[in-house]
């Protein structure tokens, strides 16, 4: 039988392609892994399952549980979302993600955390550790006390000292044994080695117990009052006496002198009735002590509103200047017409190819008012106080910034400008709009959509722009007339590292870190807020 | 077809990673079964001294059979600030190299452990020992001192006056017939002056810091800088300001740079700039400070040594390798001839002013110093008195006396806290 359907002649039947075969290696269709990428995923999921492994065991053994169970936990996580088909944009957010986790939200948490306490110079331990270091220190040699030769002896697993006074006479005592005369021990040179009945340590076998050594504490007599023998390195001891006592029971320690109980006021550290305090102290919780204190402290309320005042005038200047002198860059040489665009625009980025660090000291040294390079050549040596004038200073700073900020913002907008198609741009001039009315109606409003929210980000880098301000004045002029430690150009941040680091007797870390996450809240609400308001932009694109 | 390949994938990934595990289980608990040094102890240096202290490292490991492990880190204040971190939670060092300066702070926070010093403290100079004691105890071994000196260029000037005042005639002379452009260079800042190169002038007008205890300590209850003598120099703080002695605008590297040009005849200046004045070619000789006031003139002395952490668990071993090892003198020629500080034991001192006489010279001048003080509170202290002494030189701070009380009760009320 003849089939009486034929198949008609397909023109396109050149492309001879059996129906049935299974797409090439490489070409991977959408929805099926090639053996490549699948191989790629195991490897390194693999890796990072065995260091987690490594890790939860490690942290297991150290008794860290916590951190142990949340490790496992996020490369559970990992894994399940890297092994299935579809959670695309998870698969893209995860790495971001950890490392915020890790690196800024764990960072954020701690200062909070430390915020609570008063940990600081002076209160940086425990308490028995600073019970330990207030008995080691005041224990004192007594001025006049001798060198004693000595050995250590051990008998019974107790161990004892034989000394040899300077009389040549030798004596043994531990403990809770003071000193007796010990006429019997054996001598080499003037100095006894030796007692019946004990075991002399050789120097590896006192390193062995070196910290039991160290802490023993041979009463001279009977008197307490009369001192004690310690040795420091164990070959020579001498008279110790104690210039205060602790008390574990009323948990006080008293001077021996002059009586004066230092008791634990719960302040971190033992107090005197007279204010003084011992140091050094130990770490406590005082709750919401250090952001009372940041609001009323008196060395900051003060020039507190001068310093907002010029943090938000500096970071505003920034941003905007930064904005324009980038964006005007960006379209004049965006224009074919020019000769030469790739070496202005490499001459433009260059400000940004050096360090902060580095541009700021050299600039402070270019502001030099007498030998700097800006008053010797540029302006004929002229002694403009470019650093050391309040307003002249904050012109500077200004100054200096826009230069540093200019070419990321030339970067960027050169980035958004190339992205504008140029049909929009043909049809206004077809429309008659002149360059300026090009500018303002469709440039920039399309620029800004891909450029408000690196503006809001450069606008909180600034307000915490430490390095610049302390690199160029390192907080500015200062006003000698007040008694506020703050210069000219102070902004919040430089404020609180003078405040809370070296102002009062040793850094706060806890004052320091109530004022971070004060300044942390004040900048996450301004950008909060500047991000709402951009959200008009993203109806135009 | 697709279920097996996710299934498969599961497999693979799960078969490597047991297998890396295993590995690596494998790997570490090998280590146990190896034998330990009875102790190690762990010694914090700098880049300048950590070769030398190899040596004296190795000796102690001879003698005693523990082991020295050096760990380099850099100098200041990173070492500082890690050392009071690291120490409180058990994992820090045992021993540490740092500066006298760091000694008020290091104390207050019970990081340093007293160091008994027996009879080899006699072996120091007194103003190393008190420089390495904080309210009454001695807590470091020192082993460098520094400290600044009047340096002369002798191609402008022969010789070196008496007193201060005619220092600053004969340099205004020698500028005068045009042989050099300043009468005297004393680094500075334009915003927070220089008190530490200024001292020695203004203890020399009998207001020092602070005054001192019997046994030579700082008293920091006893604040000195308000009293007579200090009015009377802030009023010749804005003479020289007006005269050109003192320039705010001379900073230490420019004023390093001109004397290496041999723009001026006499310099303020410490040993680390003596390189730079041999490369130039400037035939220079080290003097005292000459005096400017009523009363000699003490300048500051830095002193740089090892201390012992508190909660050293080798607190035996410890001590003896600071205190019978690197306070020999051969570790501390050795160490001297690494960093180029002339050294603190006297006996090593003296072998090296021997040889070197630049080291000689700033060793007689340290001898009159007195030690950087090194209560936690000098941070708010220097801030001050480097800020008044700007504004007095500019001659932007009104009467000298209300200006130089002024930041005496501030430098009061900061250490009163």
């Amino acid at each position: 039988m003849h089939s009486t359907i034929e198949r008609a002649a397909d023109p396109d039947s050149a492309n001879d392609r059996p129906a049935a075969a299974p797409p090439p290696r490489g070409q991977a269709p959408f929805g099926s892994a090639s053996l490549r990428v699948v191989l790629i995923k195991v490897i390194a999921l693999g890796i990072l399952d065995a260091l987690v492994v490594y890790a939860a065991l490690v942290l297991a053994l150290n008794d860290d549980w916590l951190l142990s169970i949340a490790v496992i936990a996020a490369a559970v996580a990992v894994n399940w979302v890297y092994l299935r088909r579809d959670a695309l944009p998870a698969k893209y957010l995860i790495p971001g993600t950890i490392f915020l986790v890790v690196f800024q939200m764990y960072a954020i948490v701690y200062s909070g955390y430390i915020a609570f306490t008063n940990y600081g110079d002076g209160h940086i331990g425990t308490k028995e550790d600073a019970i330990e270091v207030l008995i080691d220190k005041s224990l004192v040699r007594v001025p006049e006390s001798p060198a004693y030769a000595m050995v250590v002896l051990e008998r019974a697993g107790q161990l004892a000292f034989l000394v040899t006074g300077p009389d040549g006479e030798a004596a043994v005592g531990s403990d809770d044994r003071p000193l007796e005369p010990a006429p019997s021990a054996r001598f080499d040179g003037g100095k006894a080695v030796g007692l019946e009945g004990y075991a002399t340590l050789d120097f590896a076998d006192m390193i062995a117990s070196q910290e039991l050594i160290a802490s023993m504490s041979v009463p001279l007599t009977a008197d307490p009052n009369d001192g004690a023998l310690r040795t420091p390195d164990g070959s020579q001891a001498f008279v110790y006496s104690a210039t205060m006592q602790y008390d574990p029971e009323t948990d006080a320690f008293v001077d021996v002198a002059t009586g004066t109980r230092y008791v634990d006021t719960g302040d971190g550290a033992f107090v005197a009735p007279d204010g003084r305090e011992l140091m050094p102290g130990w770490k406590i919780d005082v709750g919401f002590e250090n952001f009372a204190r940041a609001f009323t402290e008196e060395s900051i309320r003060e020039p507190l509103f001068a310093v907002v005042v010029w943090t938000l005038v500096f970071a505003g200047f920034t941003v905007g200047a930064t904005f324009a002198a980038g964006v005007f860059l960006a379209v004049v040489l965006d224009d074919w017409r020019l000769r030469f665009r790739r070496t202005f625009r490499v001459l433009v980025i260059l400000p940004y190819a050096f360090p902060v660090f580095l541009s700021a000291i050299i600039w402070s040294g270019m502001l030099n008012p007498q030998f700097g390079f800006i008053n010797q050549v540029l302006l004929g040596g002229a002694q403009i106080p470019w650093l050391t004038d309040p307003v002249l200073a904050k012109i500077s700073i200004l100054t200096v910034s826009l230069w540093l900020g200019y070419p990321y913002m030339f970067l960027v907008a050169t980035g958004a400008l190339q992205s504008i198609p140029s049909e929009l741009i043909e049809a206004a001039k077809v429309d008659g709009a002149g360059p300026w009315a090009i500018f303002r109606r469709i440039k920039l409003p399309l620029l800004m959509v891909s450029m408000a929210p690196l503006l809001i980000a450069s606008f909180a880098f600034n307000f915490n722009n430490f390095n610049l301000i302390y690199m160029l004045t390192r907080g500015g002029p200062q006003d000698i007339s007040t008694d506020m430690n703050v210069g000219a150009t102070d902004i919040l941040i430089t404020l609180v590292y003078k405040v809370a680091f070296g102002e009062t007797g040793g850094r706060d870390f806890g004052l320091a870190s109530a004022f971070s996450i004060i300044i942390f809240v004040l900048v996450a609400i301004i950008s909060l807020v500047s991000f709402r308001q951009t959200k008009a932009l993203e109806e135009l694109n | 077809m697709r279920v097996n390949r996710g299934i498969a994938t599961g497999f693979v990934a799960g078969g490597v990673v047991l297998a890396a595990t295993l590995s690596g289980c494998s790997g570490g608990s090998g280590d146990d079964t190896s034998s330990e040094p009875p102790a190690t102890l762990t010694v914090w240096v700098d880049a300048n001294r950590v070769e030398e202290m190899e040596d004296i490292a190795a000796e102690f490991e001879a003698d005693k059979g523990i082991e020295v492990e050096l760990v380099q880190k850099e100098y200041g204040d990173v070492m500082r600030e890690d050392f009071i971190q690291q120490v409180p939670t058990g994992e820090g060092p045992d021993i540490m190299v740092g500066g006298n300066d760091w000694l008020g702070q290091l104390a207050q926070n019970g990081v340093v452990a007293p160091l008994e010093l027996g009879d080899a403290a006699a072996n120091f100079p007194e103003v190393a020992i008190r420089a390495m004691s904080y309210e009454g105890v001695t807590y470091g071994l020192p082993v460098s001192l520094e400290n600044i000196a009047l340096v002369r260029n002798t191609a402008l000037a022969d010789s070196t006056p008496a007193t201060w005042d005619e220092l600053v005639a004969k340099g205004q002379a020698v500028v005068a017939s045009g042989a050099a452009q300043y009468p005297v260079l004393i680094p500075s800042d334009p915003v927070d002056s220089d008190p530490y190169h200024l001292y020695p002038l203004q203890t020399s007008y009998g207001a020092p810091l602070f005054g001192t205890n019997e046994d030579g300590s700082y008293n920091p209850e006893d604040l000195l800088i308000g009293s007579e003598g200090g009015n009377e120099f802030a009023a010749k703080l804005i003479e020289w300001g007006a005269d050109g002695v003192i320039n705010t605008n001379i900073t230490g590297d420019i004023a390093r740079d001109e004397f290496a040009a041999g723009k001026s005849p006499y310099m303020l200046s410490g040993p680390w700039n003596l390189p730079v004045f041999q490369e130039a070619g400037i035939d220079y000789a080290i003097e005292a400070i000459p005096q400017a006031g009523p009363e000699a003139p003490t300048p500051f002395v830095g002193v740089q040594g090892f201390f012992v952490s508190a909660q050293s668990k080798n607190a035996l071993a410890a001590n003896e390798f600071v205190v019978n090892y690197i306070g020999s003198e051969d570790a501390q020629l050795a160490l001297y001839e690494a960093g180029g500080r002339p050294p603190a034991l006297l006996s090593a001192f003296e072998v090296a002013a021997a040889t070197n006489p630049d080291v000689s010279a700033y060793g007689e001048v340290g001898l009159t110093g007195v030690p950087m003080p090194a209560i936690p509170e000098m941070g708010a202290v220097w801030d001050n008195w480097g800020s008044t002494q700007s504004a007095l030189v500019n001659n932007t701070a009104g009467d000298p006396t209300e200006a130089w009380q002024a930041m005496a009760a501030r430098i009061q009320a900061a250490i009163d806290g």
